[in-house]
């Protein structure tokens, strides 16, 4: 059939900021579907609040309103826009949540507009439990016993027939957000009530437990015509009682005979059909009982989804590309498969290789918080990894984490408990302890009775200790190994790292390298091509592994013996880009962003641009994106492997944050050429020692610190600096380990754990700045230009991480001499340092003092956010510039005209997925994503950021005041100015003393240790519309814990911040004034296009 | 030394082009030689070792692990795998499922003297047979003199000389009364005769027992008869209709099948799969032509002309029928969507229809089973 001609312009709804369970993979599957659709003649708006994203660049889309994701919202933008219809399956559950709230107020209806891809019903019909499981029983199909529960009577009714352990599942909530395992009637209750709260419409669907059951995952796709294909199969590694985003999986299906498979394939096409989902993809859950192939089907998401986007990678079948094609009319036989050219996409992907993907974990940045797995997501990013076995696949998936691991190496298992703990309780480093309990002699059949962990993926893991035993019981005649290419290879086939085999033999990475050259032993490449090389491929998609030789015999002789490597590498001008690895929380989705930027901007200029990166999720492992994509680890090994075949110009490393940044010295040691800023430059801008030297040469000012390896040595430099100061290690990511102390005991007690944490480190100790406003800027220099991209202004004070803190940019408070002043210090910095492409500088500014607390030549968080803010596209004229354009010749050698708006920069925090854990601000990053506001004032892009972030600012209402002393003065203007506007105040008993001194009217509460009523009362009876809390130390965060912790179940809005609540309180005028928010599309803001880059 | 993995004797897979891959042996030691052909689905390696149509071939599975789920009773096409040898990436001697017990693919070659060669390259096989197309291989462990394996497989006769049917076919007429796997009852029988069951004659060019199974599952009462059965002896039965089978082979040598596909048509409704597609083609007067490297496996879009749905298919042939040859005698019904090849037709006149792909699955997707009431339609309208 062929395409709709009776729409022709269509809305899509983006996923907002990433948070747990909604990353950028959504980024990823927008990006495409507008591409898509644009291809197809089709006029595309967008709405999305995330300015980190490739799908808000203003070329994607026709009309990009970069404004928060509320139903108010998107029902004036259907308004202004009128679009024919609506793709709400590309946005996560954000984007479904959001058209099913609008269709429930008839905005559709009344606008007359169509909803495409899954229509109200069939998104009713898979989310709604109820519905869900009437639907199942229609064809025949088995859900687990269950009952859907409104009200926790209702709830104590059925939970004597479905029984323990039972299954928590909120409904309509992100991920399985309030979902749980309750093992007895007291966590039942306590979940009950959580997820009844929680669930959108408070339904809590309690289950059976499956608990142990083997997981898989189908993705279908079907068509207008009917037409039905499974793009995937998936085995989790981690059986029932995991979350499918945390749990490990593997695809295709592992352990499912030709007739299980089809089996669940068959319910898959009935599914699909049944719900109701006319165009589009889908993924179903199963789960299997192991011992009698009992089957059960767990849920539907009627829209692409993470493990939509894994499938696409896994299969090279782009299933959120498809999707918008067949939503708009087309069916899966009239769109090519664009990797064989020929064939249609009508078919179904088959595998010669096998995919391992890992969640990765930040539990490290919430020490509070429980690390076991269950059906409540927490993982932050996750890699995948090709190879062509399971073992191979595992072992370049576990490298390709970055934690420090580099096979099944971890043995720091010392917990007598560490059968219960970490193996049979699911948690982060299970992997790691089967592989150890292995080695203490436990049989796969008890590891499996212990973890459930199928035994299929247990042996393989049981070859790959056996294989390390066998080197280590070898002695000194494991070398030998060294030169026997066959006994080697075999090992590199089953995925062992050079630095794991070095480890083994005890000769270092190195050696292992060294002895591979020697024997001629490399990785070859192969395709990932849908289709096992039935047919030929064009698409450069490729994977390493190790494969045995082969060759012809010819006269009796043996010729031509070699590997095969489709490597192909072609003989242009080419250039590596390297990636940022899995997300995590300090380095995410922003880093991918520059990252395709530097490919967009590098193939302008007649670069063939090859992109290395091991994270499924985003846009830079589409294969579109570069020429040819290396789907990888990104360790020295893999990376030189690939340079090795290819032979580019150059690396590119500044783009994906410290995960490539770490490999430039080691590459260029090995005779490879980063691009853009030396090496060098960037050790000068890292060593302390050497940037001192080099502030100290441009006479510019730092905040005092000094260096320390013990307890004493650190007491005594603090002592000099004076407190209160902020500690670190020396090796930081996303200001991971770093605290503020304000006094002896503090600094001694962080020594402690902080030393523990990092031997060979030392720890460095700097002079924090208090009440000093921080400053991020965002510049490029070509070595003779410096071109400031925006100079941003924080809200929240410095020592809160600047990946945690509000921006305003243009400033809103600076004078105008400062900026200038900031300006000039960031051109002096870049120009002495060389930098080549792009440098962050973060500034302290106390009064009229300006500090620099860090210089960064490579690309930032905010990055994206200030291309979104100026339209200038930063990472890319950065790119350009790397590769020899001058800044004058694109034209950005002056300084732009100030605009004429202001954006506001948020962060999004995964507090409420870690019970337990104090969401205060430090200097500790913990946020996992960003949104942005954009308008004409301060007050009005903050109230964007805000409501985008869904921290609701209050019109009216109460405020609570609960104030650490040093802040009084300065909230009294604050709370007047609340006053004068209508809200009334309450205040605990000093802070309320404090206001009545200033002769402001307020009333007094309790704290909760005071007495009743008391201010967990007043949250309860929704009594207060904001919260402001701020705390001066360690101790005061524990009293007032409780605080935060009710107005985050009680979905309040808080700050703990007195910058925070002037920006709220600046906020509410300009509401109060405009009356309601207005919106923009992006391309309108910037209108003149006044960079040629 | 293999280290972590299964130790096994060294194995050599000759090809006669002269390119030769060095494994590891896995399930019968010993030597095979056949034709090497490669099959691209991920699941169903037991009801591909004993398709029938295999016989006389020696099968490369892309994907990468075999061996993962074991063998079991249920999952067999035939009396006993058929295939000459089987080439593997990575033999997992560990199975893993509910059905499986413990039994082992290696064990279960073993058992059926299969040879297999396991750790070669099975992609870069692959490619070369995709750019130089099928030919005879020799799997050996315990011939190491390459010479000799190579001066073996030339010497070998290219599969179009054999008649494998006759080895296949089963030699005596047997009726069938197993119905399709199901969970959990399995593979349980069909009930007592009922009416409205219709009387099919099977011909078993090397019948694949899914067949038998969808036959029941539509409602047919089925009798199998040998290959050679005359087209005499079937009437007599007085079926209701005939279904011509799959089978190895070249078609051209079963030319007393495609004599009794002549005799039949226009006096019972036929039905062809596969082998019994080409029978007709020929017995109808059209030609029949080899594929470079045929189709294998389980995911080949084919779009039933009738209905304009695609269907994902099970795949096993290296012949095709020109169906443009029959101009005129036949409507085409099925075309592959991968290369555009003829996968289906109908006799214009006579109730006789035929697909080349798999409806029966076993293994593959089940998307074309329909096709067996389409069959019992073609009876009841009668």
């Amino acid at each position: 059939m062929p395409k709709r001609t009776d729409i022709k312009k269509i809305l899509i709804i983006g996923s907002g900021p990433i948070v747990i369970g909604q990353a950028c993979e959504f980024d990823y599957s927008g990006t495409q579907a507008c591409k898509a659709l644009r291809e197809e003649g089709y006029q595309v708006v967008l709405v999305n609040s995330n300015p980190a994203t490739i799908m808000t660049d203003p070329e994607i889309a026709d009309a990009t309103y970069i404004e928060p994701l509320t139903a108010d919202v998107l029902e004036m933008i259907l308004e202004k826009e009128r679009p024919d219809a609506v793709l709400p399956t590309m946005g996560g559950q954000t984007a479904l949540n959001l058209a099913v709230e609008i269709w429930e107020k008839g905005v559709f209806q009344r606008l007359g507009i169509e909803l495409i891809g899954a229509n109200f019903n069939s998104i009713k019909k898979a989310e709604d439990r109820e519905l869900f499981r009437e639907a199942m029983r229609n064809i025949g199909l088995e859900v687990p016993g269950s009952a859907i529960v409104l009200s926790l009577e209702e709830g104590m009714r059925h939970i004597e027939e479905i029984g323990f352990p039972a299954i928590l599942r909120p409904a309509f909530t992100l991920g399985g957000t309030g979902g749980g395992i309750a093992y007895n009637m007291e966590e039942y209750r306590e979940l009950l009530e959580k997820g009844l709260k929680l669930s959108l419409n408070h339904q809590v669907l309690v289950e059976e437990s499956v608990l142990g059951w083997k997981e898989y995952e189908l993705e279908v796709m079907r068509d207008r015509a009917d037409n039905v294909v499974i793009i995937c199969s998936i085995e989790n590694f981690d059986p029932m009682g995991v979350h499918t985003g945390d749990s490990i999986t593997v695809a295709p299906a592992q352990t499912l005979t030709d007739k299980e498979y089809q089996r669940m394939r068959d319910a898959s096409i009935a599914i699909i059909r049944e719900i109701g989902v006319d165009t589009g993809g889908s993924n179903i859950q199963f789960a299997l009982d192991p011992q009698t192939g009992r089957m059960t089907v767990i849920e539907m998401n009627p829209r692409v989804s993470r493990s939509s986007a894994l499938a696409s990678k896994a299969t090279g079948f782009p299933i959120a590309k498809i999707a918008a094609k067949l939503a708009v009319g087309l069916t899966l036989n009239e769109i090519p498969n664009s990797i064989t050219r020929e064939t249609p996409a009508s078919f179904e992907p088959t595998l010669d290789y096998v995919v391992t993907k890992i969640p990765r974990f930040a539990f490290e940045k919430f020490p509070e918080a429980d690390p076991t797995l269950t059906t409540q997501m927490k993982s932050v990013g996750e890699v995948m990894s090709i190879g062509r076995t399971f073992k191979e696949s595992l072992q370049k998936a576990i490298r390709s984490l970055e934690t420090g691991s580099y096979g099944l190496d971890v043995s720091g298992f010392t917990d007598e408990e560490f059968f219960e703990t970490k193996l049979r309780r699911p948690n982060n480093e299970r992997l790691w302890a089967v592989a150890h309990a292995m080695r203490k002699g436990k049989s796969v059949s008890e590891i499996h009775e212990l973890t459930m962990i199928d035994p299929w993926f247990l042996e393989n893991i049981r070859q790959i200790v056996e294989a390390e035993r066998e080197l280590e019981e070898a002695g000194a005649k494991a070398k030998d190994i060294l030169s026997d290419r066959e006994a080697l290879n075999g090992l590199k086939g089953m995925g062992f790292s050079d630095r794991r085999l070095g480890q083994l033999l005890g000769i270092g990475e190195d050696g292992i390298r060294k002895a591979r050259k020697e024997l001629g032993l490399r990785a070859v490449y192969k395709m990932v091509d849908t289709c096992a090389a039935e047919f030929q491929a064009f698409t450069p998609y490729l994977y390493s592994t190790y494969e045995k030789p082969f060759y012809r015999l010819a006269s009796g002789e043996k010729t031509g013996v070699n590997t095969e490597c489709e490597a192909a590498p072609s003989g242009r001008k080419k250039v590596v880009i390297l990636g940022s690895g899995p997300n995590r929380i300090g380095q995410g989705i922003e880093f991918d962003y520059c990252c395709v930027h530097a490919v967009f901007a590098l193939r302008e200029l007649g670069y063939e641009t090859i992109m290395v990166n091991c994270n499924p999720e985003t846009v830079s492992t589409d294969y579109d994106t570069a020429d040819r994509l290396y789907f990888e680890p990104l360790t020295i090994e893999d990376v030189l492997n690939i340079i090795g075949v290819e032979r580019p110009e150059g690396v590119v490393v500044q783009f994906g944050g410290q995960t490539p940044l770490k490999l430039a010295i080691p590459l260029e040691r090995e005779g490879v050429k980063i691009f853009g800023t030396s090496p060098d430059s960037i050790d000068r801008a890292e060593d302390r020692k050497r940037f001192r030297e080099l502030l100290d040469k441009l006479a510019l000012r730092q905040p005092r610190s000094d260096t320390a390896f013990s307890v004493e040595k650190a007491l005594e430099a603090a002592k000099v600096i004076g407190y209160p100061v902020m500690v670190r290690p020396s090796y930081v990511l996303g200001g991971r380990a770093m605290e503020i102390v304000y006094d002896e005991d503090a600094l001694a007690g962080y020594m402690r754990r902080a030393v523990k944490a990092s031997p060979e480190h030392p720890v460095l100790i700097d002079k924090y700045l208090e009440d000093a406003t921080e400053v991020d800027v965002d510049a490029v220099c070509d070595g003779r230009d410096v071109f400031v991209g925006g100079v941003m202004e924080h809200i929240e004070e410095a020592g809160i991480h600047s990946g945690d803190s509000a921006c305003s940019l243009p400033p809103y408070s600076l004078d105008e001499d400062v900026v200038n002043e900031i300006k000039r210090q960031t051109a002096a910095l870049a120009l002495e340092l060389n930098v080549i492409g792009l440098m962050n500088v973060q500034f302290a500014i106390k009064g009229k003092d300006i500090y620099i607390l860090e210089v960064n030549p490579r690309a930032s968080r905010t990055v994206p956010f200030v291309s979104k803010a100026t339209g200038v596209p930063l990472a890319k004229v950065a790119a350009k510039v790397m590769a020899g354009k001058t800044l004058k010749e694109l034209g950005l050698a002056e300084e732009r005209s100030p605009f004429s708006h202001i954006a506001v920069k948020e962060a999004v925090f995964p507090f409420d997925r870690f019970h337990g854990v104090d969401p205060i601000l430090g200097p500790e990053m913990k946020s996992t994503g960003e949104v942005m506001g954009i308008d004409t004032s301060f007050g009005l892009a903050y109230a964007k950021a805000q409501t985008a972030s869904r921290s609701k600012i209050p019109t009216s209402g109460k405020i609570f005041f609960s104030l650490r002393d040093k802040d009084k003065p300065a909230s009294v203007p604050i709370a007047r100015k609340l006053l004068e506007m209508g809200f009334g105040i309450v205040a605990t008993k000093g802070t309320a003393k404090n206001f009545e001194e200033h002769g402001l009217k307020v009333e007094s509460v309790n704290k909760l240790m005071e007495g009743r009523p008391n201010v967990v009362d007043l949250l309860k009876n929704r009594e207060l519309s904001f919260i402001v809390n701020t705390i001066s130390d360690a101790r005061a965060h524990k009293d007032s814990f409780y605080i935060r912790q009710n107005a985050m179940q009680y979905g309040v809005p808080y700050t703990t911040t007195i910058s925070g609540a002037r920006a709220v309180v600046e906020a509410i005028e300009s509401l109060k004034k405009s009356k309601s928010l207005s919106i923009r599309p992006i391309q309108d803001y910037h209108k003149s296009p006044s960079s040629r880059a | 030394m293999g280290l972590g993995v299964r130790k096994s004797k060294k194995a050599l897979l000759v090809l006669k082009d002269g390119v030769v891959f060095e494994g590891k042996s896995f399930g019968a030691e010993g030597e095979a030689i056949g034709e090497v052909v490669f099959n691209t689905s991920m699941t169903g390696y037991q009801e591909i070792l004993t398709d029938p149509s295999y016989k006389g071939q020696i099968v490369t599975m892309t994907y990468s692990q075999m061996g993962n789920y074991g063998v079991n009773g249920e999952d067999p096409e035939s009396q006993a795998p058929c295939a000459e040898g089987f080439i593997v990436r990575e033999y997992l001697p560990f199975p893993s499922n509910w059905r499986s017990g413990k039994k082992s693919l290696g064990d279960y070659l073993k058992e059926h003297g299969i040879a297999g060669i396991e750790g070669i390259d099975t992609r870069a096989l692959t490619r070369h047979l995709r750019e130089h197309g099928a030919q005879t291989g020799v799997i050996s462990s315990v011939d190491p003199d390459l010479e000799s394996l190579l001066e073996k497989v030339r010497a070998f006769p290219d599969i179009g000389a054999f008649d494998f049917v006759k080895e296949v076919s089963s030699k005596e007429a047997f009726g069938w009364r197993q119905d399709l796997w199901r969970w959990p009852e399995g593979l349980a029988l069909q009930g007592e005769k009922a009416d409205g069951r219709k009387k099919v004659v099977a011909y078993d060019f090397g019948i694949k027992f899914n067949i038998l199974r969808n036959l029941v599952h539509a409602g047919f009462d089925v009798t199998v008869v040998p290959a050679q059965t005359p087209a005499e002896k079937v009437l007599e039965l007085d079926p209701d209709g005939v279904l011509l089978s799959n089978g190895p082979g070249d078609p051209q040598t079963v030319t007393y099948a495609v004599e009794a596909a002549r005799k039949l048509m226009g006096k019972k409704p036929v039905f062809g799969i596969c082998l019994g597609h080409q029978i007709l083609g020929l017995a109808m007067g059209g030609s029949t032509y080899k594929l470079k490297f045929g189709h294998h496996g389980g995911n080949h879009p084919v779009m039933d002309l009738l209905t304009g749905r695609v269907e994902i298919t099970s795949q096993n042939h290296n012949y095709c029928v020109d169906v443009k040859s029959l101009k005129g005698k036949v409507e085409l019904t099925h075309r592959n969507l991968y290369d555009g090849t003829e996968e289906g037709m109908r006799h214009v006149e006579f109730p006789v229809m035929s697909v080349q792909h798999h409806p029966e699955a076993g293994p593959g997707p089940n998307d074309a089973s329909h096709i067996f009431s389409r069959f019992r339609r073609l009876l009841d309208a009668r």
